[in-house]
């Protein structure tokens, strides 16, 4: 009995311990995400400047979310096409990422400087969810975290049609650039 | 010893759901940073173009936007082979309306049928939203004026410019009620400076309603009519029914429909409908917009 309770004593002391180590975790709700398609047609930018992002410095694991919605176009018919047409946001309203950062083991966390990563995860956009890796950058500065990345995607792993009639006018893989500046959760 | 233990294992069990909590918090990171505050969310693209078929839709056009349009009706069909079909026959109105903002539409034009000028601004009263601030429809006020520009009739009398205009104001009430049905109420009143006879009223009040079904993401089916409370000579003035089709291919939207109307602005299709469908003069038109960035 005696034996029992230390082991259970021992099993739980030793779960709790790990959880409590070092989890700081840093965030935004004020990201910058911006998309980018270009053709000798015509030249597609929209800007989110309001992504939500997560990176749990312990584990390297990040999460992000975008509202569709507030993707930011130049011209106003571009943004409801995108809307209506594209990526359909009534039905599919967010797109989110998912992963980690795989050599999260080389980037310090307190120390200030600049950090290559790499990342992978699995995002959902149009109601589609892919693996996707990528490279990018971890710079820790007075105590903030600055996270970049550019990498493509392909329209049609994500099953947004695009009609020939516009073809000429949009790429099928599109660059994204993450750009957000996270600050520690208290 | 004993009771040692058991005094660990009991605060360890105690703490145990704050480690629960840890751990299902790592389920999803945004979990802990979810916003709370609830965002008002303005619905959009009620209808596919800022006119449901002849008049006015409750869409606007975004800030900055130029919208060229050419409207076209043909001949009625039952015109047959001598006319064919009515093609040979055209009512043309090629106009542009701008957005200075996002809730204000301005617009000028010319008609082909007594050589008229007309003018409108448009002003998105309420627009439709959810979240915070739950509103179920828009609310849209039209004012217009239309100058006929041909010689007078009787240039023996005096004539007064104020004789040439005619204006008109409506109240647009409309609703997305789903991502594909979308429905207005046009209450609307024209006033007419010159009319033909003196029975004939100045004031004529109508009501119209429009329409869509969303049939994909690019291709919509709508409907359009207006029904004239007074002013109507029977037999003789009829009600404008439109259906038709809005194919929206990117930058361009074609709506193409039947009819039984030549008139392209509100005193022409509300008080010079003369063709009636179950006779068969149904007429073919269509409207392209193109809408620039300005």
């Amino acid at each position: 009995m005696i034996r029992m309770k230390k082991i259970i004593a021992i099993v739980v002391i030793v779960m709790m311990s790990s959880s409590l180590t070092f989890a700081q975790k840093y965030f935004t709700k004020n990201g910058n995400v911006s998309f980018h398609s270009k053709t000798a047609m015509e030249n597609i930018d929209a800007v989110n400047k309001k992504a939500v992002a997560v990176i749990d410095a312990s584990t390297g694991a990040m999460e992000f979310a975008v509202l569709m919605k507030a993707f930011e176009f130049e011209r106003a018919l571009m943004q409801e096409h995108f809307n209506e047409n594209y990526v359909e946001s009534d039905t599919y309203p967010k797109g989110s990422f998912k992963g980690k950062i795989t050599n999260s083991s080389s980037v310090n966390f307190t120390t200030d400087g600049s950090y290559p990563v790499t990342i992978a995860g699995k995002m959902s956009i149009h109601g589609v969810t892919n693996d996707v890796t990528a490279k990018g950058t971890i710079v820790v500065a007075g105590g903030k975290i600055n996270a970049i990345s550019e990498f493509t995607i392909l329209l049609a792993d994500y099953n947004i049609e695009i009609p020939s009639v516009v073809k000429d006018k949009i790429q099928k893989s599109i660059k994204i650039i993450v750009n957000v500046w996270l600050e520690p959760k208290s | 010893m004993n009771i040692r233990y058991s005094v660990v294992a009991v605060i360890a069990l105690l703490l145990c759901p704050f480690y629960n909590i840890l751990h299902a918090q790592e389920s999803s990171l945004l979990d802990d940073i979810k916003d709370t505050t609830a965002t008002t969310e303005y619905v959009s693209a009620a209808f596919k173009s800022t006119r449901v078929v002849d008049g006015q839709s409750i869409e606007m056009l975004g800030k900055g936007s130029l919208d060229f349009r050419i409207l076209h009706r043909f001949g009625p069909i039952s015109g047959g082979t001598g006319t064919l079909f009515g093609l040979d026959q055209s009512y043309v109105r090629f106009g542009f309306d701008w957005a200075p903002i996002n809730d204000l539409l301005i617009g000028i034009g010319r008609s082909s049928t007594k050589k008229e000028i007309d003018g409108f601004v448009k002003y998105r009263l309420l627009q439709q939203s959810r979240g915070a601030r739950e509103l179920p429809f828009s609310v849209v006020l039209v004012g217009g004026a239309v100058l006929n520009t041909l010689p007078f009739n009787d240039p023996a009398i005096p004539n007064y410019f104020s004789s040439r205009l005619n204006y008109f104001f409506q109240t647009l009430v409309g609703s997305k009620l789903t991502e594909s049905i979308s429905l207005q109420l046009s209450p609307t009143v024209l006033h007419r400076n010159l009319v033909n006879l003196q029975t004939d009223p100045n004031d004529i009040f109508a009501l119209g309603f429009g329409g869509r079904i969303k049939l994909t993401n690019r291709v919509a089916f709508m409907v359009e009519y207006f029904h004239s409370f007074n002013g109507m000579v029977k037999g003789v003035n009829q009600d404008p029914l439109s259906i038709g089709f809005d194919i929206e291919t990117g930058g361009h939207v074609f709506q193409l429909h039947l009819t039984n109307s030549s008139g392209l602005n509100e005193r022409a299709f509300l008080t010079d409908t003369f063709n009636k469908w179950a006779r068969g003069e149904i007429q073919f038109g269509f409207n392209i917009s193109r809408v620039f960035q300005l």
